[in-house]
């Protein structure tokens, strides 16, 4: 029956031998594997596969269903197109993290139990990290470690949660879980983590502009999207998960109008787009679910497209702080172009991709607002409208004006390399294409899809809203209002562990040390001079006791100073006649029995 | 290209006035819904207002921009230096 392959260790023992490959021979074996993985997937039946037993537990490596199965598609279409995009960079360890990378999100997707779902999560973390340091940077190392640290703790409070799990349940199934005890709410909040919740976000928009040109492109598709997925896969119709929607949808968009740097721009415009399909997720029904997906197969697409742009302006100017750019689609016409196309998906204009998905969630939301007890669901809907034309504010009008129009910054380069052209334009087709015709992504989705985004009314209605928000922009950048690019760093909630953990730490270094010091001195001289009173303290009570008889018996100056002196040393060095030690000691027992 | 105040002028022309005629065409539509010309599925009753959506665009977008600029910056402003030391 096994006759197939693993996915993912196509990818990770594919992406491990790239290093024996040279010249062209590299090229070409580079764009087979995920070639050679999409024939293989092609030919898996659905069911599980690669049951493996380890222990007490029975492992299963290979799930396919519908969900796993456009997941699957799509992480392997957006690998060959990053590796294309990739090809002129000639970094081995660019390529081999990449692939492990990929390879690692599809074994957690197909990971049909909690235990290798957990190894290869990690493992996603490991291939990424491993992208964002191969940018050689002293911010990009320190961003990485940084990323590595929160992921780390993710990974924990997720293996938590799976072991608690199996010990409550004795199943490492990969089935749906409700929020009831500790061990759900570890999973779920494991899961959180790389899903780029609200506050638990900023590891997200921290590392990835820090990332290399290609890393960034890798690092848009996987990571969020395998928390998507196993949130649809766990905790579909959740409701929490609406409000957490909401709120990812809803935050970023303030931030990414002030932010200077365009690829941070783009990471909050992904949390903002992760937004809708965590809403869908948490609303639970079929329609909202398959919007999820589909919207997580269109996001990958056009924000890797986004990406890849914004990639091949650093790589040809070296800059990406919108202060330092504009004028470009004279240079890079093609790019320029491209970046367009990418932006008109992501603001759903119709004909682009974004637009026969994100509408399939808001749908969904509105549907379920009209159901008894779901009355709030209006302010979800509100909220996400509210989303859609701020995305198109910031991601749909922001990148491309202030990268290639805008002020002239005067940078004359070269258009962008052939390989990252055509990486672009394939990303670009396939927006259009789904935008044009979204039957084919549609007949992948997890359920059986009635929907039809191209009604007159929807239509009209999206495209009035996305330019009287271009009308917006407009008049606001006319009168002077809108917000001027400018240097600067906005704090986000990562200030807690990058500003206030550093403080604390200063603060515990100052107080507490000098506090520290100070009670080990005054120990040190409490012990110390105990240790010197009771050295001699023997000799010296008995001194105070013989003084006295001494002075009764007539002693008197140099006899008496002998006396002493010799008493002393006696009790000191032991010498006393062995009498006086017994005489002492009968008498104390003879005082003990006298007053006990 | 834009280097030209003109084509920039001619530019906003169009957009100005692509802008008007999708009010007009939304009048259109109404019109033709409500003499059951044309079907109109909606989900609530504010949406077959005339231009609900134009507004809704508008307004959420000026307000974005007016809370960036003067509530979240002022907040959230720091140096570029500000984590390096």
């Amino acid at each position: 029956m096994t006759t197939n392959i693993l996915p993912a260790f196509i990818f990770i023992i594919g992406g491990l031998l790239i290093p024996f490959f040279k010249g062209r021979a590299k090229t070409v074996y580079m764009l087979l594997i995920p070639v050679a993985g999409f024939i293989n997937l092609l030919y898996i039946p659905f069911g599980d596969h690669f049951l493996v037993g380890f222990g007490e537990f029975k492992l299963v490596l290979l799930h396919i269903d519908r969900l796993s199965l456009l997941f699957g598609y799509i992480f392997h279409i957006i690998s060959f197109i990053t590796i294309i995009y990739i090809l002129n960079f000639k970094n081995d360890v660019e390529y081999v993290a990449g692939f492990i990378y990929a390879g690692a999100a599809l074994g957690a997707i197909y990971a049909g139990d909690l235990f290798s779902f957990f190894v290869f999560w990690e493992m996603l973390t490991i291939g990424s990290v491993m992208l964002i340091w191969a940018r050689k940077t002293k911010a990009a190392q320190s961003a990485g470690f940084r990323y590595l640290m929160v992921h780390a703790f993710g990974g924990l409070v997720l293996f938590a949660g799976i072991v608690m799990h199996f010990t409550q349940t004795g199943s490492l199934e990969m089935l749906k879980i409700t929020l009831t005890d500790a061990s759900s709410y570890l999973i779920f909040f494991g899961i959180g983590i790389n899903c780029a919740w609200p506050i638990l976000h900023p590891w997200l928009t921290d590392a990835y502009p820090e990332a290399t040109i290609g890393g960034t492109v890798f690092l848009s598709a996987f990571t969020t999207k395998t928390a998507v997925y196993a949130l649809a896969r766990l905790f579909p119709g959740t409701e929490a998960l609406i409000w957490i929607g909401v709120g990812m949808a809803a935050f970023p968009i303030f931030y990414a109008v002030i932010e200077n740097d365009l690829r941070r721009v783009l990471a909050y415009s992904l949390i903002n787009q992760v937004g809708f399909m965590v809403v869908g997720i948490g609303i639970g029904t079929e329609l909202a679910i398959n919007g999820a997906c589909a919207h997580a197969f269109n996001d990958i697409l056009f924000k890797g497209l986004l990406f890849m742009s914004m990639g091949a302006v650093i790589y040809r100017t070296g800059k990406i702080k919108a202060t330092d750019l504009g004028g470009l689609y004279k240079s890079m016409p093609w790019t320029t172009l491209f970046c367009c196309v990418g932006a008109a998906s992501i603001s759903a204009f119709p004909l682009f991709s974004g637009f026969v998905s994100k509408s399939m969630v808001m749908e969904a939301a509105a549907e379920g607002s009209h159901l008894v007890g779901q009355g709030s669901y209006v302010i979800v809907w509100l909220v996400l409208l509210f989303a859609s034309a701020g995305v198109f504010h910031h991601a749909g009008i922001k990148i491309p004006f202030f990268a290639f129009f805008g002020h002239d910054s005067g940078l004359r380069v070269k258009e962008a390399p052939k390989n990252m052209l055509i990486a672009m334009g394939i990303a670009a087709f396939l927006c259009i294409f789904i935008g044009v015709y979204p039957k084919p992504l549609y007949s992948i989705l997890p359920f059986q899809v009635d929907y039809h985004p191209y009604s007159i009314f929807h239509v009209l209605s999206q495209t009035e809203l996305l330019f009287f928000s271009a009308l917006a922009f407009t008049l606001l950048l006319l009168a002077g209002i809108y917000p001027s690019e400018i240097r600067a760093l906005n704090v986000d909630s990562d200030w807690i562990y990058r500003k206030l953990g550093k403080t604390l730490y200063n603060t515990f270094d100052k107080v507490l040390n000098p506090l520290n010091t100070f009670c080990e001195s005054i120990v040190m001289a409490v012990a110390s001079s105990t240790a010197r009173f009771f050295k001699d303290a023997g000799a010296k009570i008995s001194l105070f006791v013989a003084v006295n008889f001494w002075l009764l018996a007539g002693y008197r100056d140099k006899r008496l100073e002998i006396k002493k002196q010799r008493l002393y040393n006696d009790i000191l060095q032991g010498t006393l006649p062995a009498g006086i030690g017994a005489a002492v000691a009968i008498t104390f027992v003879v005082l003990v029995y006298v007053l006990t | 290209m834009f280097d030209d105040p003109q084509n920039v002028k001619r530019l906003l022309k169009i957009f100005f006035s692509s802008v008007i005629f999708l009010l007009i065409l939304d009048i259109v539509y109404i019109f033709l819904s409500n003499a059951h010309v044309i079907h109109r599925h909606v989900n609530y009753k504010w949406e077959e207002f005339w231009g609900f959506y134009a507004f809704f665009g508008f307004v959420a977008c000026v307000i974005l921009v007016l809370v960036s600029k003067y509530v979240l910056r002022p907040l959230v402003k720091r140096k570029e230096d500000y984590y390096d030391n």
